[in-house]
């Protein structure tokens, strides 16, 4: 699903140059959950820029889903952000002045759906989530947890083959951090590819393998025999 | 193409959105309203003054005789001086740049005039038949002094509208009968009416007519004249004019109480440039009126954008295209000047026409007015440099990566 070789990149500011990824390859098959961990600095919310083409790369190669990306144009880039990337982020990232059952439709307006049939789906996806009896309410009435739920609402609604969470569960407490994974847990087991940029171990833990980046490379991979379904069936 | 779907969009962000709205179509409301209320006072002003010079024809010029107040060339000084025909003629045949001309003979202090038992005191005013150009006077029926009554000395009588209602008073035609005036019988053959009320309870005899019958052989007693001269032409004119008659009544032409001058040319022309400087004056503060909504609209467009910049990059990172960003910016914008811009033009529309019925009838503030042209150009300017100003940043916008965009402060 998601295959990356040698990619470098680099941030310019003024005559400094900050190189943050140093020739990282890593492979991603469909249907996989890994997390990437690594200290600040270590270049992991960089590559999950690139890998959902919300940035650009200086060198190497990236492909997702079978596309070779780069150089695209925006527009291209949109398309395929809206198609086939789902983004799950840290500070939920939600239209403070549309309400819940508008901010999970909102991709569907950029795919050309009518507002009825797009927010119809969007109720869909909100009872899904539990959320069903909140869809008036604004971002600023709903919980920490309950905002989470709404993004990844969102990130479900265009179908997409990969969902990138940012730190999903940064801004939230243990309890909720667990239902959050739980529910994302539940999409991977839909078939959706799912890839979790965290610096909590017990996030890490839940999924199949995780990615420590140091330095602008891998570091280790650790793959987790016991997933948090085994551990939870007995 | 009309994209419901679209619109939906963007008036849900607008209604939601509502102080930001508010800014935005106030700053061009205001500048709209204030630049038809500048425009349409600065032509009332105008319609005002024009009015009060319409009343004559603009360009006139009147002059006569006066007394010599210097010795020349061996006369004393104290001599009256006397214009005849051959002035007029001289004025008429020899002057270049005099349009119409006519001569005035005073006649008889008693100017009761009579029609069979009614009777009542006019002004009785004597003259050549450009005279009805001059004063500006309009014929309502009949005709005029024309120059058959001239030559043969008719006694015909043109009368105004107020002396026809006091002497006819059963609503007879007056066109035909005699009224009789010192005893003598003249024909009317016209009714006039002119704008102002003053000049208009007079009767009107030809000028040689009134000489034979008052024994005053070619006297006159004045000459007025328009010209189509400019006001530094008219300058020379008057200098010239001096000189000749000076010459032929032999006065010294630097003698001013020989012969007095009065040049309306002159003050219409100071007028006109009164207009033409209250014109430029009202263009230039209409002209920085629209720069100023200009500048208040960039400024809120920029800001609008630069506060929506997180919302933009999650719409960027959710699949929006750069530009469907710049389409939903452009469109907001567009939709917000174009309604409150159509708001500021009705209302500054409403003041003036409030103000013109409120306003007292004033001689120097006259209906005023806009020329709904400009008024629909200027708004259609300040519409456009809305967007243009929110074209900027919203190209800027649409270009931030999401990225930059999404990052947390």
């Amino acid at each position: 699903m998601i295959t990356i070789k040698n990619l470098h990149k680099s941030y310019v500011t003024g005559s400094n140059s900050l190189h943050v990824l140093k020739g990282l390859s890593l492979e991603i098959e469909e249907g996989e959950m890994v997390s990437i961990m690594g200290a600040s600095g270590s270049g992991k919310s960089t590559l999950l820029n690139v890998l959902g083409i919300l940035d650009n790369y200086d060198l190497g190669e990236y492909h997702l889903n079978g596309i070779f990306i780069k150089d695209i144009s925006e527009t291209k880039a949109a398309q395929l952000r809206n198609q086939t990337i789902g983004f799950v982020f840290q500070s939920f990232n939600l239209i403070s002045f549309k309400n819940a059952m508008e901010n999970v439709a909102l991709p569907l307006y950029y795919q050309g759906v009518n507002r009825r049939k797009r927010n119809q789906i969007a109720m869909e996806y909100l009872d899904r989530v539990g959320l069903k009896d909140w869809w008036m309410h604004l971002p600023s009435e709903l919980s920490g947890g309950q905002k989470q739920r709404i993004a990844i609402a969102r990130s479900l609604i265009s179908k997409p083959k990969v969902i990138l969470a940012d730190e999903p569960t940064g801004a939230l407490d243990s309890v909720t951090s667990m239902e959050v994974m739980d529910l994302l847990q539940e999409i991977n087991d839909e078939g959706i590819t799912m890839l979790i940029v965290t610096h909590e171990h017990d996030i890490a833990l839940r999924t199949q393998r995780s990615i420590k980046l140091k330095d602008g490379v891998i570091e280790t991979i650790t793959y987790h025999k016991s997933t948090y379904k085994a551990v939870s069936s007995f | 193409m009309f994209d419901l779907d679209k619109w939906q969009e963007i008036l849900s962000t607008i209604n939601k959105n509502r102080m930001r709205t508010f800014l935005t179509g106030f700053s061009v409301a205001w500048g709209i309203f204030m630049l038809i209320v500048l425009l349409g006072s600065g032509k009332g002003l105008q319609n005002g003054i024009n009015s009060q010079f319409r009343q004559d024809a603009v360009n006139t010029m009147w002059f006569g005789p006066g007394t010599t107040s210097k010795t020349f060339e061996g006369l004393k000084s104290g001599r009256e001086i006397r214009f005849t025909d051959e002035d007029y003629e001289f004025v008429r045949d020899r002057l270049e740049g005099v349009d119409k001309i006519s001569a005035r003979f005073y006649m008889w202090q008693n100017r009761v005039i009579s029609y069979n038992k009614e009777y009542g005191v006019f002004d009785l005013i004597c003259v050549h038949p450009d005279f009805q150009a001059i004063e500006n006077a309009s014929i309502a029926e009949g005709r005029y002094i024309n120059d058959i009554d001239i030559k043969k000395r008719r006694k015909v009588a043109i009368i105004g509208r107020p002396v026809k209602e006091a002497l006819f008073k059963n609503g007879k035609n007056p066109i035909g009968e005699y009224i009789k005036i010192n005893n003598v019988l003249f024909q009317i053959v016209g009714v006039f009416t002119d704008k102002n009320e003053r000049d208009e309870t007079r009767v009107y005899l030809p000028v040689s007519t009134a000489q034979m019958i008052s024994g005053g052989a070619n006297r006159i007693h004045n000459l007025s004249i328009t010209s189509t001269l400019s006001a530094k032409e008219s300058e020379e004119f008057e200098k010239k004019l001096r000189a000749e008659f000076a010459k032929r009544h032999r006065f010294d032409k630097e003698d001013m109480n020989a012969m007095w001058i009065s040049n309306t040319i002159k003050e219409y022309k100071m007028f006109s440039n009164l207009f033409m400087g209250i014109q430029i004056f009202v263009s230039i503060i209409g002209a920085f009126t629209i720069i100023a909504g200009i500048v208040g609209v960039s400024n809120i467009m920029i800001i609008v954008v630069n506060e929506r910049t997180k919302e933009i990059g999650i719409r960027k990172a959710i699949g929006a295209t750069p530009f469907s960003i710049v389409g939903m910016i452009l469109l907001e914008a567009v939709f917000i000047t174009g309604i409150a811009g159509y708001v500021g033009l009705l209302l500054g529309i409403g003041v003036l026409e409030g103000v013109s019925t409120i306003l007292p009838e004033n001689p120097f503030f006259l209906n005023p007015e806009v020329d709904f042209t400009i008024a629909i150009i200027s708004t259609l300017v300040l519409v456009l440099a809305g967007t243009f100003a929110g074209l900027m940043p919203a190209l800027k916008a649409s270009r931030i990566r999401p990225v930059v965009a999404l990052r947390d402060e």
